[in-house]
């Protein structure tokens, strides 16, 4: 018997118990679609976030006080000593090739407009800061050399900010206070998206000296640092170094974007195969479902299987039949699975802020899965068929 | 018994001191006890018996289905004694139709459809196989019924797609295993004679049964009891089944 007329009979024999070829399938459906969409959504997220890191281009260094291992996990011994911004500017006179040396805070701040207040991110830098934050200006301007150096209460709002405190409105010109300080808003960004770190919409930008006076701190927390040419990086990390060994010793820690990036999407990737994981044990609930459900199946057809004995069905005969019917369920299952995780994801990127991407890698291993489950679960079931005695099966009622 | 005076038809069916012996709970039932029979081509036979005796325990072995505990079947003159179940069902393909009681059709399936089911398994293509049941079907005169499912047929129209997947296959022998037991007086000879009609065109037929009439359509009539061979005898006054329909009050019309 050729494998067509075995695919022939499989699918008249599903076609003859339609409800319970649907409820079986379900099992693989559900699993599928939630591979495809859980992988779709860990897929998104990473892009996304190495993408945002990556737009901050790839000449970038990060300078951290304390010392933190090669791959960048664990927690640092908390550093003796914190960077400030004379660090920054002995880097800027003593190491050369560098575009921009930025020392940078970060700090959580509660910003007020009249009656409407919100919790930001302040990202602090000095005039320079626009060269290595990503995020673009749509109207306004970027604060001064001259309002760094005279800690000028001037700041330029996320779009997140501008919706929350001055909806419709043109907020340059207009003033705010956070941390009880009046500051001249004098300009605003477009919408980013959500981001590594929360939103970064959420931000306001304001000069460095303006910050440690609000923030009531007088270190930073980290220097930026650009180098001009994406070649020279590793030796600009390693002038860095020496250059800071007098004054921190071996607790300075410099990461490059690469390293970063690495680290982020080995995380990130991490998460989406746990998230797969996860999916594909629904997958193989489905799987057992189709073993269960083709055990029944030779139960109930134990005559068949017998008149198909008397009539010449060999042990190969009977075994194609019924993996090839566990496999058509089971593929079946994964086509339709595919469908509706695939249309959930572009759905939730499309009404959600929930980034995901269906790839082709995670189309083509759900099916393949899938097909992997009904053979597996279909070889047992389709064995016990066709190792049945023809005269017993005959006998069968 | 049967010495036939002129050239022997050649032997296509054997059994040698075939035994088969059941064991349920420890008891062991002995449902053939040395049974040797020879079917030459083209002979039409009976195994006749009373209930019990063994004759479907026979069938079963002498059509492949089941093994002996001890002694051989030779089909074809091939010993099947020592073949695998893969070998089993490819003779079971190539040589024998069977005809079963309870017709074994298989459920919501097409009478063409289970007609061309030996064929499927001998590997004939589509299109030879739509053409040989229709062929077959037509043989037993079920044109009109290629379509209708087993549970749209009657008993007797069942047992004609039966006769008809038997014969499709153009095998060497057909063995009938009480052929006429679920059918009404009309279509079991019916079946008969298409039975012998089979025979009459070469076909080697076999008919298990316990009734008397029944085992007359045959040209010999085995005779078994308690699992053994008691007698065998020519049947001098053939019954011709298909004068038998003729002779039928009209009224009751087959099909
Ligand atoms: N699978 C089995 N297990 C145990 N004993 C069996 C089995 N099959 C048949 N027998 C026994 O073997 C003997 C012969 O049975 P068989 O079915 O061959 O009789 P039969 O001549 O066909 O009878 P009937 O005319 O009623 O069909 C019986 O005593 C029966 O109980
Ligand atoms: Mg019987």
């Amino acid at each position: 018997m050729n494998f067509l007329e075995s695919i022939r009979i499989a699918f008249r024999a599903l076609a003859a118990n339609k409800a319970r070829s649907l409820l079986t399938m379900l099992g693989v459906i559900i699993g599928v679609a939630a591979v495809i969409l859980l992988v779709g959504i860990g897929t998104g997220v990473q892009n996304e976030v190495t993408g945002s890191i990556e737009g901050l281009g790839s000449n970038l260094l990060f300078v951290l006080p304390g010392q933190y291992d090669a791959a960048g996990g664990g927690q640092p011994a908390p550093p003796s000593r914190r960077f400030t911004i004379d660090d920054a500017q002995y880097i800027e006179r003593r190491v050369s090739g560098l575009d921009a040396v930025v020392p940078v805070i970060q700090g959580g701040a509660t910003i007020k407009s009249g009656n409407r207040s919100m919790r930001v991110i302040v990202a602090a830098a000095t005039e320079k800061g626009s060269d290595v934050f990503s995020a673009n200006l749509i109207d306004g301007r970027h604060y001064r050399r001259s309002e760094v150096q005279a800690a000028s209460r001037v700041v330029a709002l996320g779009a997140s900010v501008v919706k929350q405190l001055f909806p419709g409105q043109d907020p340059i010109g207009k003033s705010v206070t956070i941390q009880g300080q009046r500051f001249t808003v004098i300009g605003h960004y477009e919408a980013q998206g959500g981001g590594l770190g929360g939103d970064q919409d959420a931000q306001v930008y304001m000069p460095v000296t303006t910050a440690q006076r609000v923030l009531g701190v007088d270190d930073i927390g980290t220097i930026i640092v650009k180098v001009s040419d994406p070649e020279g990086i590793d030796r600009a990390k390693a002038d860095i170094l020496r250059v800071m060994r007098p004054r921190f010793g071996d607790e300075i820690t410099v990461f490059s974007q690469e390293q970063t990036l690495g680290i982020l999407s080995d995380l990130l990737g991490t998460l989406t195969y746990m998230l797969a994981g996860i999916a594909g044990i629904s997958l193989l609930v489905g799987g057992i479902g189709i073993m269960n459900i083709m055990l029944v199946s030779v139960q109930e057809r134990t005559r068949e299987i017998g008149i198909r004995k008397a009539v010449g069905a060999r042990t190969y005969d009977i075994l194609s039949q019924f993996v090839i019917e566990a496999v058509a369920l089971s593929v079946m299952g994964g086509v339709l699975g595919i469908a509706i995780g695939w249309g959930g994801a572009e759905a939730l990127s499309a009404s959600t802020p929930v980034p995901s991407e269906v790839t082709l890698w995670a189309v083509a291993m759900a099916f393949f899965f899938a097909f992997g489950v009904g053979v597996f679960f279909g070889v047992y079931p389709a064995y016990k068929a066709s190792k049945l005695d023809p005269i017993v099966a005959l006998r069968y009622e | 018994m049967s010495h036939a005076s002129t050239a022997t038809p050649r032997v296509v069916l054997e059994t040698r001191d075939v035994t088969k012996t059941y064991f349920l709970e420890g008891i062991e039932v002995n449902a053939l006890r040395g049974i040797s029979l020879t079917v030459r081509e083209g002979e039409m036979v009976s195994l006749m018996g009373p209930s019990g005796s063994g004759k479907s325990t026979l069938m079963h072995i002498v059509g492949l289905l089941d093994t002996p505990t001890k002694g051989q079947v030779i089909l074809e003159g091939e010993d099947a004694s020592t073949m695998s179940p893969n070998q089993l069902a490819e003779l079971r393909n190539r040589y024998i139709g069977f005809v079963f009681q309870s017709f074994n059709l298989l459920p919501r399936t097409s009478a063409q459809a289970n007609v061309e089911l030996p064929l499927i398994y001998s590997g004939v293509s589509a299109g030879e196989r739509t053409r040989r049941a229709k062929n077959a079907l037509e043989r037993v005169g079920l044109s009109d019924r290629l379509g209708h499912f087993s549970s749209q047929l009657s008993g007797g129209q069942q047992q004609r797609v039966a006769v008809a997947r038997a014969l499709v296959s153009n095998p060497s022998i057909v063995l009938a295993d009480e052929p006429t037991g679920n059918l009404d007086s009309r279509s079991g000879i019916e079946v008969m004679a298409m039975l012998q009609e089979l025979n009459a065109q070469g076909i080697t037929v076999v008919v298990v049964t316990h009734d008397d009439r029944i085992a007359r359509h045959s040209q010999r009539v085995v005779r078994i009891l308690d699992g053994r061979i008691q007698s065998e005898e020519i049947v001098r006054d053939r019954i011709p089944a298909a004068a038998e329909l003729r002779d039928l009050p009209a009224e009751e019309v087959a099909g």
